[in-house]
């Protein structure tokens, strides 16, 4: 089999062949025309006397420094001692039930709640994110009444009497524009408002809105259990990366992925889909189809398992799949991310006729987290425009920039009398408003939330808040006469479920509860389509000729669809899973769309649909499927802030949006324009190559023969015959006495979603470079995942198959390849060729098995990094926290109200040294030191790094190899000889990080290219 | 003869240069040794306090059981010396001779809760309430074995406190010598001052000696230069004189110069450049003038008292206003410095203290680790803090000093399950050689960089 991290290295461009190798990729350093290109003789030797002078004054003196303690603390805070607070995060997308830890009063870092039933402590890479949105100084902090066309500050009495004046004499409807609220108290806040001012409506849209799945369910998101499910169909829904809830699918589908030699058996998934999602490049089948072709297959499989529909589309994989599915009746799951009710009507008619309900689909306990009615959306779109509404609230939703019509969103809302935001920035949607009267933060609110019928969970404010501004629920309520504090009002909800101050306590403290305090969802506009009546639909939809591009859009894993992360450059600098593209967004075309168009990658082209377009560059993606392109939505704020402004282009317009729905496919014209534009892409950074078992997979039909068989060991030759590598080796091994820290990595488990590496990115506070330098490879992530595309060219099929046709098949191998997910960080190798090469001895072995990184010693030879055969070791260039380069793209270490975030554990590097995973030194010390104050071993589990703490699916476990009951040592036991084996073995360098092999469920002949 | 006066002047300087020097380095040994002897005591305990402390027991009554008595000291000071003294009215009551005003019966459920004894209604009580101002005593959560064993304590401390009042400051002042302060006094001024003498009258005695030789030498020459009968040589040998010009100019006397002063400066370089970022011995001046001498030292609080989260945290905490306000909303309220933290209060605005000990942020420190696990003294690297008046940084705080203590220090692994099976590995490979910090990989960088 043979691996590739992207179209350069499969096809060896010479581009690829020149930096491949090479640690560090030399960049010509542009200079900026004010930056003389030579400076004067004269004038240095100035400077250097000044700097002479400068220097000796000022080591005369040691500058005075201030310890200033609270005047009154607080009983609960010491300072440097973390405290920990349970709290949600929900931002209209994904959900997490959070606990957030606290230094001397400011949140630092967030953590997965474990209580939760929904997340059960993992976190997704926008939650552990979330944490720098607080400190974003792009937040409008003040309440401003627009004059003229600028907002002016005022204080909250005026805008309030104002406010409620105006609310009093408006005629027509007032309307509060939302993303999904979950939340019982706001949505009574709301009704509140709505019964002081009885014309008003509440409307909600998602900015990847499930309509058609709403709609096909009576109004609900059904609850979904992929870990009961043996047979998984997906029918293009991204449910392990951005679709519903994907953190709470993850865990359950790794549930049922996860192998041992006792449980061989494991789920198998198809994923029928466009581009190429998180979801589709874990799938064990995976087959593209177009957009328009979408319906077809849930037709064919609707008439497969059900019988009825029209079978026009064929695929033996499509067969395969209904007859896998029958199989399992009551144990499948079929699932649509489509937005079209029809499908989501045949999808559901599927699962009910395969007995699933009740069993994987949950209809009792449905998920709130989508309620947004298109046709709802599109109703107030018009009516504004026609002047029938009085008042508009924009309630965190920015519907100008995220929704398909924002352009009609945007003249409507001149045409409105009344205008006010509520969203916690002058967004594109709130500097058109007339009032501005910003929300806090989340984590400066009291909410709660509803997540899943009958799970409750709270959030609670864990600073005071930053700025001038005031919780949105509070200002709803004193626009209707209501003065009551949102804490009170939000007390007097729960008074049922929390009858005492103990029971509320608890709550608060558990961050979850259960019980329900959701009204029941309303009614949808359209109504619900009747299987026959979603046949007849889908039959009779047009078709784009064949040769018409089709464009689908997409989520990312990071910025999601709304856009509302975008400031966030922590996620703006998240290789996305797939493409390891970071800053913007591109076209994503097939390989062979761009070899017949002579497109090259990063050449812009502009995208034409709905009289709309936008030019971005081309990125040719593997598996994407023929005749169509992809562009991910949220991209392309114009008023976000300083990071997330002008970065990609907004796509949402190219959706095809009607009066009942919105569909996230359209037809689009393709014109190549002169202007390049390179990506940043982490794909072929430090690559590996020619070096066998970097990573390892095999077939489920081999585990369940052998375990033993499905990796495989290098044996290196020696006198005694061919010996493991470990056998032979030039240096003394060290003894661990204490501790002997250690990781093993579950390939199997590992679904690439890089929610590690934004909680490494946090818990280090490691340095955002921006585009640039990501192209310059200098990106500073400790912990990266490798994504590697394979193609199947066994040995054996130049026999069984025939030479001329195998050759064929390998001549082609990116049209549908596979992929593998591997995370890597430092080995923290017991026999590190680091160590040997560091003159100044910077990095060094410790008595517990980490290679240690002495910034403070290092002197930047990087000979290091060279030396490193993982390539995990990241040379930190310039002053990313002062030079004024990085402002934009790193500018929470540039001022105090961002530097709060830091993790004060943990030095903020200087420009010239390496750096590394450290195995998150600082949690090993303050564990063990906790255990040494209370006079015992540290527990199992006590210690974990933060990337295995935050890993959704637990792919990642940490803990003493040298403590027998651990939960690693017990893991390596179990899998030592089976699906246990170091990456590289053979050099030697005896990793403490261990992976287990990765283990697909799915028949030989749909290994690689299959005719699609 | 006069040139032969100044001839000799120069050998004169250089001898009392040379004891001048060795005076000097006496001094310095005598005040170290000073030094070495206040390291070690208790937090807030002076020399004086420990002596006294230690006849206690002798004293106690008969009934006293030492065991309950020193379990007495300790809980008595860590929860009651904040407000009560045993015979001296502080905030609250003094406390000597409380078993004959009221019975233990009574004492226990007024020490829990003292608000409910006197909601209850109790005469005594609600008396006491009234006479302190309303002010309400806390209660505390104490066994009431433990309040036996303070009550204890006290019947022991009965009348001697006054003793100890009186002699912990003398005795205070004399344990203290930093080397810093000039003019310290104290035990080793006075062996200092007795070295003195005995170096001043040296000194005399050999100036007069070298003068008498000087004058006796010149008598004689005189005297032979009276006589006629002194041959050529004999005149010669008379008239010999020491031609210090040749002396000067000659190689030798210029290399060993040489060397020297290139040896002197080369010295002075490296230390001086070695002390750059140093600052032992940095003592500025604070906005409040706040005395630990006073507090620590004479009032003996508990220095985790103010210093909150000393044995829990990585800070030790400088404490806040209000944990000032526990004991000054009541005790010197009208001081000018305590008026300061009213101030303070009143505006809201924190008290800007100056810090004293500056790490640099690429070393973690953490108190608790040396403080709860390690067990030491907080003297061990802050110096007699009981003693000064304004708080100056104590040790060097360089990579080398903590270095040092780590390859010395044994680890305290007594009771501490962490390290038992460590112990036992160590001893069965390094048959007595102490297990300390550095053994347990206490130098490795990642210790303290990260």
């Amino acid at each position: 089999m043979k691996y590739w991290k992207g179209i350069e290295e499969l096809e060896s461009t010479p581009e690829f062949m020149q930096s491949a190798f090479a640690e560090f990729m030399p960049v010509k350093e542009s200079h900026e025309s004010k930056d003389a290109t030579s400076a004067p003789r004269r004038d240095f030797l100035k400077l250097m006397g000044f700097g002479v002078a400068a220097a000796t004054l000022a080591s005369c003196e040691t500058p005075v420094r201030k310890a200033i303690p609270y005047l009154n603390k607080p009983e609960e805070i010491d300072p440097t001692i973390s405290n920990f607070y349970a709290s949600t995060y929900f931002t209209g997308a994904d959900y997490n039930a959070v606990l957030v830890k606290s230094r001397e009063g400011r949140p630092i870092k967030l953590e997965g709640n474990p209580e939760s039933p929904i997340t059960r402590g993992g976190l997704s890479a926008r939650a552990q994110a979330a944490v720098l949105s607080l400190y974003d100084g792009g937040r409008l902090q003040h309440f401003a009444i627009k004059k003229g066309n600028a907002h002016e500050q005022v204080e909250m009495a005026a805008l309030d009497r104002e406010v409620r004046g105006k609310l009093a004499g408006t005629t027509g409807r007032i309307a509060i524009v939302s993303p999904t609220i979950i939340s019982p108290s706001t949505k009574r806040a709301i009704a509140e408002f709505a019964s002081r001012y009885p014309n008003t409506t509440h409307v909600m849209y998602d900015a990847q809105s499930v309509t058609g799945l709403l709609q096909a369910n009576n109004g609900v998101v059904p609850g979904y259990d992929f870990g009961r499910a043996n047979v998984i169909v997906s029918l293009g829904a991204d449910f392990l990366g951005t679709w519903i809830s994907p953190v709470e699918y993850a865990r359950q589908y790794v549930r049922n992925r996860k192998v041992s030699s006792d449980k061989r058996s494991m789920s198998r998934h198809y994923q029928f889909e466009t581009a190429m999602s998180l979801t589709g490049s874990n799938a064990d089948v995976r087959v593209p189809v177009k957009p328009s072709e979408m319906g077809a297959v849930a037709l064919a499989l609707y008439n497969e398992i059900v019988g009825g529909g029209d079978a026009s589309y064929k695929n033996a994989k499509l067969t395969q799949a209904a007859n896998d599915l029958k199989a399992a009746r009551g144990a499948s799951l079929v699932v649509s991310g489509s937005n079209d009710p029809a499908v989501q009507t045949l999808v559901a008619a599927i699962n009910q006729a395969l007995g699933n309900v009740g069993t994987t689909v949950d209809l009792t306990a449905p998920s709130n987290l989508r309620q947004g009615d298109d046709a709802r959306m599109a109703a107030l779109v018009n009516d504004m425009n026609n002047g029938s509404v009085g008042a508009v609230i924009f309630y965190n939703a920015n519907p100008v920039f995220n929704h398909p019509l924002g352009a009609k969103v945007k003249s409507g809302i001149a045409k409105v009398p009344l205008t006010i935001s509520l969203n916690d920035r002058l967004d594109e949607t709130g500097i058109l408003c007339q009032y501005a009267a910003p929300d806090h933060h989340w984590l400066e609110s009291w909410n709660d939330f509803e997540p899943k019928r009958g799970s409750l969970s709270l959030s609670q404010p864990v600073i005071t808040p930053l700025f001038a501004t005031r919780q949105a629920q509070e200002s709803l309520l004193h626009w209707a006469g209501n003065t009551t504090t949102y804490y009170k009002y939000l007390r007097a909800t729960w008074r049922a479920l929390t009858p005492n101050d103990a029971a509320w306590d608890k709550v608060v403290h558990d961050g979850v509860a259960t019980g329900t305090a959701l009204p029941a969802a309303p009614a949808m506009m359209t109504a619900a389509l009747s299987p026959a009546a979603a046949i007849s639909q889908i039959s009779s939809a047009p078709k784009p000729s064949g040769n018409a591009v089709e464009l689908a859009l997409y989520e990312k894993v990071g910025i999601g669809a709304g856009g509302c992360e975008a400031n966030n450059p922590f996620l703006q600098e998240l290789p996305d899973p797939v493409s390891k593209a970071t800053w913007g967004n591109y076209v994503a075309v097939p390989r062979k769309m761009a070899v017949d168009n002579k497109w090259e990658q990063g050449d812009v082209v502009k995208v034409t649909a709905n009289g709309y377009s936008v030019e971005l560059p081309v990125l040719v993606q593997p598996g994407q499927t023929n005749g169509t392109v992809s562009i991910a939505l949220g991209y392309g704020r114009t008023l976000a802030g300083k990071a997330g402004d002008q970065v990609g282009a907004n796509a949402a317009p190219l959706a095809m949006a009607t009066a009942n729905g919105i569909a996230y496919n359209n037809v689009v014209t393709l014109t190549k324009t002169d202007a390049t534009s390179p990506i940043a892409q982490t794909q072929t950074h430090h690559t590996l190559m020619d070096r066998k078992p970097v990573v390892q997979e095999n077939s489920l039909a081999n585990y369940i023969k052998n375990p033993k068989e499905v990796t495989e060991y290098e044996k290196i030759a020696t006198p005694d015959g061919l010996e493991k590598p470990n056998k032979v080796s030039l240096w003394q091994d060290y003894q661990y006495n204490n501790h002997h820290w250690g990781m093993a990595v579950d390939l199997n488990s590992c679904i690439g979603c890089g929610s590690c590496v934004i909680g490494c990115q946090t818990e280090n506070n490691i340095a955002v470079v921006g585009k640039q330098q990501v192209i310059n490879r200098r990106e500073m992530h400790w912990m990266r995942i490798d994504r590697y595309y394979s193609s199947a060219a066994h040995k054996t099929d130049f026999d069984e198959k025939g030479k001329v046709s195998t050759y064929a098949a390998m001549e082609d191998p990116s049209e549908n390849p596979q992929v593998i997910f591997q995370p890597m960080m430092c080995q923290q190798c017991n026999h590190a060729p680091c160590e040997t090469v560091c003159p100044v001895l910077a990095t060094t072995h410790s008595s517990e098995g980490l290679n240690q990184m002495t910034y403070n010693r290092c002197i930047g030879t990087r000979y290091c990094a060279n030396n490193c055969p993982y390539k995990v070791r990241r040379f930190n260039w310039f002053s990313y926290y002062s030079n004024e380069k990085f402002e934009t793209v790193n500018g929470h270490m540039f001022t105090d109200l961002g530097r709060m975030v830091l993790n004060p554990d943990v030095t903020v590097r200087a420009r010239g040294v390496m750096e590394k995973c450290t195995f998150c030194v600082q949690r090993i010390q303050l564990g063990k030191l906790e255990a040494k104050k209370q006079k015992r071993r540290p527990v199992d589990g006590e210690i974990v790094s933060a990337c295995a703490q935050s890993c959704p699916t637990e792919a990642i476990v940490f803990g003493d190899m040298r403590d027998p009951n651990s939960r690693i040592s017990q893991l390596l036991r179990r899998e030592d000889g089976e699906r246990a084996f170091h990456s590289l073995d053979s050099i030697n360098v005896q990793p403490n990080v261990t992976y287990l092999t990765k283990i697909r469920n799915a028949e030989s002949e749909f290994f690689g290219k299959e005719n699609a | 003869m006069n040139s032969n006066r100044l001839r000799s002047l120069p050998q004169l300087l250089l001898a009392l240069l040379l004891t001048f020097a060795g005076a000097q380095q006496a001094v310095a040994q005598a005040s170290a040794a000073a030094e070495v002897k206040t390291n070690g005591v208790d937090p807030g305990a002076t020399a004086g306090a420990t002596a006294a402390n230690a006849t206690a027991p002798a004293a106690a009554p008969a009934g006293g059981d030492a065991a309950a008595i020193a379990a007495g000291d300790a809980l008595f000071k860590g929860n009651c010396a904040q407000c009560h003294a045993v015979n001296e009215q502080v905030v609250g009551p003094a406390l000597g001779g409380i078993t004959k005003r009221r019975p233990i019966s009574w004492l226990i459920p007024w020490i829990k809760n003292s608000s409910k004894v006197v909601a209850s209604g109790d005469e005594y009580a609600v008396a006491l309430y009234n006479k302190f101002n309303k002010q309400q005593m806390p209660s505390f959560a104490l066994s009431d074995k433990e309040i036996t064993s303070i009550v204890a304590y006290i019947t022991s401390e009965e009348g001697k406190a006054t003793a100890v009042a009186g002699a912990g400051p003398t005795a205070g002042n004399a344990a203290a010598t930093d080397g810093k302060t000039d003019g310290a006094a104290g035990a080793a001024e006075g062996a200092g001052k007795y070295v003195d003498i005995l170096l001043i009258v040296l000194v005399v005695v050999l100036i007069v000696l070298v003068v008498t030789l000087v004058i006796i030498g010149n008598l004689m020459k005189d005297v032979l230069r009276g006589r006629k009968d002194l041959d050529g040589r004999d005149v010669e040998i008379l008239e010999q004189r020491f031609d210090w010009g040749k002396f000067y100019r000659s190689p030798v006397m210029r290399g060993i110069v040489g060397t020297v002063f290139a040896l002197v400066l080369l010295y002075e370089g490296v230390q001086s450049v070695m002390a750059v970022g140093l600052t032992q011995g940095y003592q500025p001046t604070q906005p409040i003038a706040f005395s630990h001498k006073l507090h620590a030292g004479e009032h003996q609080i508990n220095c985790a008292y103010c210093h909150t989260s000393v044995y829990k945290a990585k800070s030790a905490n400088i404490p806040s206003a209000n944990i000032c306000m526990n004991c000054h909303s009541q005790i010197k309220t009208e001081s000018p410095e305590i008026k300061k933290i009213y101030r303070a209060i009143e505006r809201k605005q924190p008290i800007q203290w100056v810090r004293v000990h500056n790490l640099p942020d690429l070393a973690y420190f953490n108190h608790s680790q040396h403080t709860q696990v390690a067990g030491l003294q907080c003297q061990t690297c802050h110096g007699p803090i009981q003693n000064m008046e304004v708080v100056y940084q104590y040790s060097a705080l360089t990579m080398g000093w903590c270095i040092n203590c780590h390859r010395e220090m044994p680890i305290n692994s007594k009771d501490n399950k962490y390290y038992d099976n460590l112990v036992k590995l160590h001893d069965t490979k390094n048959a007595g050689a102490p297990f300390t910090v550095s053994s347990n990989g206490g130098t490795e960088c990642s210790k303290c960089h990260y």
